[in-house]
C-alpha cells in the first residue's frame, strides 16, 4: 500500500478538499448574503396585544430562552400561546427582528418582536405599505394618504397617488411636493419628494417589479456615494479609491522589484552578502503590515510629507497637505509592503530564463545590459507578471495599514477627477477594505450596516478578482509571445 | 610536465611514431605533444592556438593546446565526452569569461589578432565570431529580429540593410523559403531543425570571420541533421568553421580537418579522411574503431 503511494494520495488529496471546502463555504456564505440583501422583501404588519401596530421588514428569525419569571406572568391568551411554543422549542420562545424605520417618530430602527405576542389574525402584509428610503433618518414604512403638488391635493386614493408619485418622482416636480404617509401607529408625516430616494409598495411588487428595484438599489451601490453614514446608498468613491490605489501601488511597485531583483540575480556576485539580502527581502513580507502603516505615517505622511508641505505649501500651514494620510503616501506603502512578493517572483522568473539563451547573445557580441534588456526581460515578463499579480492580490485585500495613511470613512473628493490638476496624489481616499470595517465595528445603526458588510466584502472579492483576471490575460498573452509560437 | 620516459622522437614526416601509450601518458598527467599531420601546418591559419591551458577553478580542463585552424576549411573536434572540445572552443570567441571560476595561460590570435591580449575588447572580439550552441536558443523575437540581433545591438537601424542581411543570412542558412513569409513572427514556433538553422543564421549574419558549431545537430532528427551537415558543406570556403561533434560520421563527413582530443590534450590532427581511414596514431584508430571513447 504505502509502496504504491496511497495513503499519501488521501492525505494530500484530503488537503485539497479541505482547502476547497473551506474556500467554498466563505465564498458561498458572503455570495448568499451578499446577493439577497438588495432583494426587496415583504412588508409585516405585526399587532401587539398593548394595541400597537409595528410595520417593517423582518431582517432576522431566532429563537430566545425566556426569564423564568416571563411565562408565569403572562395571563390569557398570551400565556397559551407562549407555552404552546416552549412546549415545541424545547423551552426557547421565537422572535422576529423587524426593520420598522421612522427613526424621527420612534427613536428606533429597528424592534424585536416576541411571536407568542401576536395573536390568531395579528400579522397581515398591508396592500398599500410603502418602503421609503430617504436621504436623512433612514427608511420610512407607512400608508400613502395624499400626494401634494404645489400647496394643493391631487390625489387621495392609494393606488393613484402612486402613479402620480412614479410620474413626479426623480424628474422634475413643482416647489412643494410632497407626500403625506400615516404610519402603522396613526402618526402623520409629509414626506418631500426630494427627499425620497425611492419608495416601492412592497407587498403589491411582482417579480419583476422586485427584480427592477433590486437593479436599481446595486445600480445605486455601484455608482453612487454612501448616505446615512455609509450604511445606505453607494460605495462608488470606495470603488474607485480601492482600483486607483492598487493600480498606483502596482505601477509603483513593479518597476522597484524589478530593478532590485535584476541587480541581486544579474549583477550582485553571488554570496554571503547576496543570501543575506534574500532572506531578509523574504522575512519582510512576513512583517505584520501595520507595522508598514507606523512606517508609511512615520516616514511617508510626516518626514516626507512635511518637507513637501513646509517647501510648496507654506502658506497653508498649519494644516497640512501632503503631511498627512493621501493616496500617494498609502500607495506608496502598501508598495513597500509588497515588494519583496515581486522581487522574489522575478528572480525566480530570471533563474529560469535558460543559459543557453544568455550565452547566445554575449556570443553574438551584446553586452551584459543588452542581453538583459533584449534576451532576459522579454522572457521573464510572464514571471513578472506573476509576481505583479500576487502583489496586486495581497495590496488590494490590505486594510490595517490604510487606516493609519489615508483610507478615510468617508471622502466624496475623488483622488482623480475633472479638476485641475485632475491628480490628487495628496487627498485621503475611500477603500472598500476600510469601509467593511467601518460597516462592521464602526457603524451606529449596525443593524442596517451589517447587510452591507456583505455586499461590500462581495463587491471586493469581484474587484479583485477582475484585476488579477486582467493581469493574468495581459499575462498569457505575454507567455504566448515571449515562450510560445505566436505574437 | 614531464617527458615521457620511453618517448622517441619521431624521425621522419609520415613515419608511424613508436609505440608508446600515449592515453595512459595523458591519464597519469603527462602532457604529450599531439601528432599534428604536415598538410594542417601547409595551410594558412586564421587562427592560431599557441600553448593553452585551461583551469575551472583547480581542476585543468586544457593542457597545453597548440594547433592552427585553417582558414575557409571545416574542422572538427573529435574526442570522448568531457575531453574539452567545448571548452576549447569556448575560449576562442571568450565566453569562459561568463564563468567566474575559469583561468587561463597561453595565446590565440585570430588572424594575428591577440585574442586574450589585456588591450582587447571582448564585445568586439564576439562579434568578429558567430557561435551555434548544441541546444538552438532563438530569443524571445520575431525572426527577423533574431537574425539581426548582431546587428541590432551594434546600433543598426537602417530598415533596408536590416532586410537585406535578413535575407541573405537566411538564404545562407538554407531557411529563407520556408520563413520568408512570416519573418514576423516568434521564432519559438519553429520546429527545432528550422530553430537551429535561424541559430546559424543569426551567427553568419554579421559576416563573421570563423563560426564555431559546438555539437549543432545533437538535438536534431536525422532529417533536421542531414539538413544542417549539408549547410555546413556550403558555408564552407566563405566562413572558416570549427565544429565540435562526437559524432564521427558526422566529423567525416562534413569537415577538412579533424581533432581528436583525450582529457584536455589533442592527441592527432590531420585531414580529415586520412585520420579516419589511417590514422597515424594507433589510439585514434581504437577510438575511431569505437574500441573505447
Ligand atoms: N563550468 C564548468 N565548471 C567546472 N568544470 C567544467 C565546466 N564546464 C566543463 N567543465 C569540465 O571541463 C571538462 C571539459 O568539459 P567540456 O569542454 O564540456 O567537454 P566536452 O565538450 O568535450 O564534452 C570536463 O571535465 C568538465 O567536467
Ligand atoms: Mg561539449
Amino acid at each position: 500500500m504505502l509502496a504504491r503511494g496511497e495513503p499519501v494520495v488521501w492525505l494530500t488529496g484530503s488537503g485539497l478538499v479541505i482547502g476547497l471546502l473551506m474556500v467554498t463555504v466563505l465564498v458561498g456564505y458572503v455570495f448568499y448574503q451578499g446577493l439577497i440583501t438588495f432583494w426587496p422583501r415583504p412588508v409585516v404588519a405585526l399587532t401587539t396585544p398593548d394595541g400597537r401596530t409595528h410595520l417593517g421588514e423582518v431582517t432576522r428569525t431566532d429563537t430566545f430562552i425566556p426569564p423564568p419569571d416571563l411565562i408565569p406572568g403572562l395571563t390569557g391568551a398570551l400565556r397559551e400561546r407562549a407555552e404552546a411554543q416552549t412546549a415545541r422549542e424545547e423551552g426557547a420562545l421565537g422572535r422576529r427582528l423587524l426593520r420598522t424605520g421612522n427613526f424621527e417618530l420612534t427613536g428606533e430602527h429597528f424592534r424585536w418582536v416576541e411571536d407568542y405576542l401576536i395573536a390568531e389574525g395579528g400579522e397581515s402584509r398591508p396592500e398599500w405599505a410603502l418602503v421609503f428610503e430617504r436621504t436623512t433618518w433612514g427608511r420610512f414604512y407607512g400608508f400613502p394618504t395624499a400626494l401634494v403638488l404645489g400647496g394643493e391635493v391631487v390625489a387621495e386614493d392609494p393606488s393613484r397617488i402612486w402613479e402620480m408619485f412614479q410620474d413626479h418622482h426623480g424628474g422634475d416636480h413643482p416647489a412643494g411636493a410632497v407626500l403625506r404617509v400615516r404610519t402603522a401607529s396613526g402618526e402623520e408625516k409629509e414626506l418631500d419628494l426630494t427627499e425620497i430616494v425611492r419608495a416601492y409598495p412592497a407587498n403589491r411588487l411582482g417579480f419583476l417589479d422586485k427584480v427592477r428595484v433590486y437593479a436599481s438599489r446595486w445600480n445605486e451601490f455601484l455608482t453612487a456615494e454612501p448616505r446615512e453614514a455609509n450604511s445606505e446608498g453607494g460605495v462608488f468613491p470606495a470603488i474607485f479609491g480601492t482600483v486607483v490605489m492598487t493600480l498606483a501601488m502596482t505601477i509603483l511597485v513593479v518597476p522597484f522589484g524589478v530593478m532590485a531583483a535584476l541587480y541581486l540575480r544579474e549583477y550582485a556576485k553571488q554570496g554571503w552578502l547576496t543570501s543575506v539580502v534574500r532572506i531578509s527581502i523574504n522575512n519582510l513580507a512576513g512583517v505584520p503590515s501595520i507595522v508598514f502603516g507606523v512606517f508609511g505615517l512615520g516616514f511617508f505622511c510626516y518626514i516626507v510629507g512635511g518637507g513637501i508641505d513646509q517647501v510648496f505649501f507654506s502658506d497653508k500651514l498649519p494644516s497640512p497637505t501632503f503631511g498627512t494620510g493621501g493616496i500617494m503616501w498609502a500607495s506608496l506603502t502598501l508598495a513597500l509592503l509588497t515588494l519583496p512578493v515581486v522581487i522574489v517572483a522575478t528572480e525566480e522568473a530570471l533563474a529560469a530564463v535558460p543559459t543557453s539563451m544568455r550565452e547566445g547573445s554575449f556570443a553574438c557580441g551584446a553586452t551584459r545590459w543588452q542581453t538583459i534588456r533584449r534576451v532576459v526581460l522579454p522572457r521573464a515578463l510572464p514571471g513578472v507578471m506573476t509576481g505583479a499579480i500576487l502583489a496586486m492580490a495581497r495590496g488590494a485585500g490590505e486594510v490595517a495599514p490604510l487606516m493609519l495613511v489615508g483610507a478615510v470613512k468617508l471622502a466624496p473628493d475623488l483622488p482623480l477627477d475633472l479638476e485641475w490638476p485632475f491628480m490628487h496624489p495628496e487627498r485621503s481616499f475611500m477603500h472598500l477594505g476600510f469601509h467593511i470595517y467601518d460597516l462592521g465595528f464602526q457603524s451606529q445603526n449596525s443593524e442596517a450596516a451589517k447587510p452591507m458588510v456583505f455586499t461590500t466584502t462581495l463587491l471586493l472579492m469581484g474587484i479583485v478578482l477582475f484585476l488579477n483576471a486582467a493581469a493574468i490575460r495581459l499575462r498569457s498573452g505575454l507567455t504566448r509571445k515571449y515562450t510560445g509560437s505566436k505574437f | 610536465m614531464g617527458m615521457p620516459l620511453m618517448r622517441k622522437e619521431s624521425t621522419a614526416m609520415d613515419a608511424k611514431p613508436a609505440p608508446f601509450d600515449r592515453l595512459a601518458a595523458i591519464v597519469a598527467g603527462e602532457t604529450v605533444p599531439p601528432e599534428i599531420h604536415s598538410e594542417v601546418k601547409a595551410e594558412e591559419a586564421i587562427l592560431q592556438v599557441e600553448g593553452f591551458n585551461l583551469w575551472y577553478g583547480e581542476k585543468q580542463a586544457l593542457f597545453d593546446i597548440g594547433m592552427p585552424i585553417p582558414r575557409g576549411k571545416v574542422t572538427a573536434l573529435i574526442g570522448p565526452s568531457g575531453c574539452g572540445k567545448s571548452t576549447l572552443l569556448r575560449s576562442v570567441n571568450r565566453m569562459n569569461d561568463l564563468i567566474d571560476t575559469v583561468r587561463i595561460s597561453g595565446n590565440m590570435r585570430i588572424a594575428g589578432d591577440e585574442i586574450y591580449g589585456k588591450a582587447v575588447d571582448v564585445i568586439e572580439l564576439r562579434r568578429r565570431m558567430g557561435m551555434v550552441f548544441q541546444k538552438s536558443n532563438p530569443f524571445p523575437m520575431s525572426i527577423r529580429e533574431n537574425v539581426v540581433y548582431a546587428l541590432r545591438i551594434n546600433g543598426e537601424r537602417n530598415r533596408a540593410v536590416l532586410d537585406e542581411v535578413c535575407e541573405k543570412a537566411l538564404r545562407g542558412a538554407a531557411l529563407w523559403d520556408e520563413v520568408k513569409d512570416r519573418l514576423d513572427e516568434s521564432a519559438l514556433g519553429m520546429s527545432g531543425g528550422q530553430q537551429q538553422r535561424l541559430c546559424i543564421a543569426r551567427a553568419i549574419a554579421a559576416e563573421p570571420e570563423m563560426l564555431l558549431m559546438d555539437e549543432p545537430c545533437s538535438a536534431l532528427d536525422p532529417i533536421a541533421t542531414s539538413r544542417v551537415e549539408e549547410l555546413i558543406l556550403e558555408l564552407r570556403g566563405d566562413y572558416t568553421v570549427l565544429i565540435v561533434t562526437h559524432n564521427m560520421q558526422q566529423a567525416s563527413r562534413v569537415s577538412d580537418y579533424t581533432a581528436f582530443m583525450y582529457l584536455g590534450q589533442v592527441v592527432e590532427y590531420g585531414p580529415t579522411a586520412r585520420l579516419f581511414t589511417n590514422p597515424r596514431l594507433k589510439e585514434t584508430e581504437d577510438y575511431i574503431t569505437g574500441r573505447f571513447g
